[in-house]
């Protein structure tokens, strides 16, 4: 995971060889590995530039975090927006990858009553009627720039965080539901039922409503969100996280170079998951 | 001119039986509340697409009748019609009782209704249901201080002030119910500013004819006979407001049907939707509007019993109303991608099903008792009820400082 390796040196060699002189075997050694390293980094340069857009996500999404560990102590920073990049191409029928990624990582399960189950991520057949194309794409809260969960709240428990990660404050949640009338993509679930074996990094409540949170307690950590990640483990590569607003980020660059689009993006809400090829 | 004298009703068997009655419905309410919050509202017939239920259905139609219950009291005190002021303090109890019972409902039916200080004490200013709770505590307040200015000795001079500000109150109350649903962008069924009107509409006509039927009743309570006259005036009125909902619900469908976006949502709701096309057109349009309608405007009934039917054909039809503009708009599926179709574990794209449950109904239920417990007592306790009540004296004036008369 990415996330675990960015402590580590970059590669296998020994780092305190910089004392003694290398001798000419050694130089020689090198040279061989530097070589290798020109070439494979050429060779995946090659690569990214030549294959069709969408096909190199899982390459990049498989480097570095995009996000980097936040000290608890510093409060989130308005300068990040942090989003998603759905290629639906990429994205098999038959797979849910993200949606037990998300469940296992939440805590979030079926309880046999599937009408009123949460579900914080869910996978969505789109089809054309006109075509009969079909693509199925993951489904989730779209962390909108202006989320009308947030406008209609009446106690402030939905709440948008500086970097863009809409979330439910579980202490004031009073339970009214109004969230859930007013988003447009039914991302919000309500807990029907008691609830046992909560995880502490996700506290969830009857009677209280709930959400994607983006991972948030993994984004803090520098780390990327599990359904991503299970996305990447799954060999698919069509989900890309990281920081809208740098525009080095590999998200900004494809949403500033690709044929992107938002869901319902009529309504003006700007939501921070976007698509590709849908 | 004559003076009004006001008396408490008698009490009695019948009274205390009803009385014992409307306390039994009462508790079924708060056995219900107990098994949805204990259980959690798995119970009910509500999910993650249909929700808000049955209980809303209840408390939204006594919320916005109890603002259209203080129209007879505007009536007299603003607009000085004479013949509605010596109902003036009945018609104030009723829209306290009627609210009182409405938010009880509401409160109860929270996820978390013992976080309800939460909600008195953490505000977002942007959400108009956070508006509503000052809308609400605050038409309390004032139907209260207007109750008091018509009863309190030397405060007539205040009815009049208190009154215009209760009545202008009202008005925003109303228009913050309708836009409860008329600013949610994200449903169809709702998104639409006729929703404000509309509702206020609603309120006038429920709340007046609550009012009749309650009038008639407690009139007959007091050992005398509902004077026809009276209430075929009071018919009347309603049937303005009757004929005002049935122009918004037009205004409102006709928009709808010009967008062609909107053209599912409409024949959803209009022809094929199942029970909603059923409850609009037989209920809310055929015998809750089209039937009172004839029956208080085009025929001059002899008979007292003629404006009650009306009235109470008008409330069955205004809980259809309620009932489609709720259930019926949260039923029909997000238009997640238009033009494409959806489908998902989650009910994405398909009509929802929603059976109202017992618990939802039972709590509803209960609102209505404490409504009617709240009046009960109040004409009991108080003097509200005028003791001579009839259609033909226009002289009469209510005075506050009237000469009272004890049964």
């Amino acid at each position: 995971m990415s996330g675990d390796v960015r402590g580590q040196a970059p590669c296998g060699c020994d780092a305190g060889a910089g004392e003694a002189r290398p001798s000419a075997e050694e130089a020689n050694a090198a040279g061989i590995h530097s070589a290798r390293r020109w070439f494979l980094k050429s060779a995946a340069a090659f690569t990214t530039v030549a294959l069709a857009p969408g096909v190199t996500l899982m390459a990049l999404t498989g480097g570095a975090s995009p996000s980097a560990a936040r000290p608890p102590s510093q409060p989130a920073s308005s300068g990040q927006r942090w989003g998603l990049l759905i290629d639906a191409s990429r994205c098999p029928e038959g797979c849910s990858a993200c949606v037990s990624a998300c469940s296992q990582e939440n805590g979030w399960k079926g309880t046999g009553h599937p009408r009123t189950d949460a579900q914080w991520i869910r996978k969505l057949t789109v089809r054309d009627p006109k075509s009969s194309v079909t693509r199925s794409v993951p489904m989730m809260c779209q962390h909108c720039a202006s989320p009308p969960c947030v406008d209609v709240c009446p106690t402030g428990a939905s709440f948008k965080r500086a970097d863009g990660i809409v979330l439910v404050d579980k202490h004031i949640c009073i339970g009214c539901r109004y969230c859930m009338m007013a988003c447009p993509y039914k991302a919000r679930s309500f807990i029907h039922e008691p609830l046992t074996d909560q995880l502490a990094h996700a506290p969830r409540g009857k009677g209280t409503v709930e959400s994607c949170t983006l991972c948030v307690h993994r984004v803090d950590e520098g780390r990327t969100p599990a359904c991503v990640e299970a996305c990447i483990g799954a060999g698919h590569g069509a989900m890309m996280f990281g920081d809208l607003n740098d525009p080095q980020s590999e998200i900004a660059k494809r949403v500033a170079t690709l044929a992107t689009r938002q869901i319902r993006a009529d309504l003006g809400l700007d939501p921070g998951v976007r698509y590709q090829n849908l | 001119m004559k003076r009004v004298a006001y008396c408490e009703l008698r009490g009695g068997a019948g009274f205390r039986l009803v009385l014992a009655a409307l306390g039994l419905v009462m508790g079924l309410g708060l056995a219900s509340a107990w098994v949805m919050e204990h259980y959690g509202h798995v119970v009910t017939g509500m999910d993650n697409q249909v929700v808000w239920g049955a209980p809303h259905v209840f408390a939204v139609f006594l919320i916005v009748a109890a603002s259209g219950a203080l129209n007879v009291a505007s009536v007299g005190s603003v607009f000085d019609r004479a013949l509605y002021k010596p109902m003036a303090r009945l018609s104030a109890l009723l829209a306290i009782a009627l609210l009182v019972g409405g938010l009880a409902v509401l409160v109860l039916d929270l996820g978390r209704p013992e976080r309800l200080v939460v909600a008195m004490t953490s505000y977002n200013f942007r959400s108009i249901f956070a508006w509503n709770i000052f809308l609400y505590t605050g038409f309390l307040a004032l139907a209260v201080a207007y109750l008091i200015v018509m009863m309190g000795r030397g405060l007539g001079g205040l009815a009049k002030p208190v009154g215009l500000i209760a009545f202008l109150w009202r008005l925003l109350l109303t228009t913050g119910t309708g836009s409860i649903f008329g600013w949610l962008v994200a449903r169809e069924a709702y998104d639409a500013a006729v929703m404000a009107p509309l509702f206020i509409a609603m309120s006038l006509a429920f709340g007046t004819a609550i009012f009749i039927l309650l009038l008639a009743a407690l009139v007959w309570a007091s050992g005398r006979v509902p004077d026809t006259a009276l209430l075929v005036r009071l018919g009347r009125l309603m049937g303005i407001f009757v004929a005002a909902v049935l122009y918004f619900v037009a205004v409102q469908h006709l928009t709808n049907l010009y967008a062609a976006e909107h053209a599912g949502l409409e024949r959803f709701l209009l022809v094929n939707g199942g029970v909603y096309p059923l409850l609009f057109w037989t209920v809310q349009v055929g015998l809750g509007s089209v039937v009172p309608l004839g029956l208080v405007l085009l025929w001059r009934p002899h008979s007292p019993w003629v404006p009650m039917l009306a009235a109470a054909l008008v409330i069955v039809g205004g809980f259809a109303q309620v009932y489609v503009t709720i259930i019926g708009g949260q039923a029909y599926p997000l238009e997640l991608i238009p033009g494409r179709q959806v489908s998902s574990s989650f009910g994405d794209g398909s009509i929802a099903a929603y059976t109202p449950s017992m618990p939802e109904v039972g709590l509803g239920l209960g609102g209505v008792a404490l409504a009617l417990v709240v009046v009960l007592i109040g004409v009991r306790a108080l003097r509200i009820l005028p003791e001579n009540l009839t259609g033909d004296q226009a002289e009469v004036a209510a005075a506050p400082d009237a000469r009272i008369l004890h049964p």
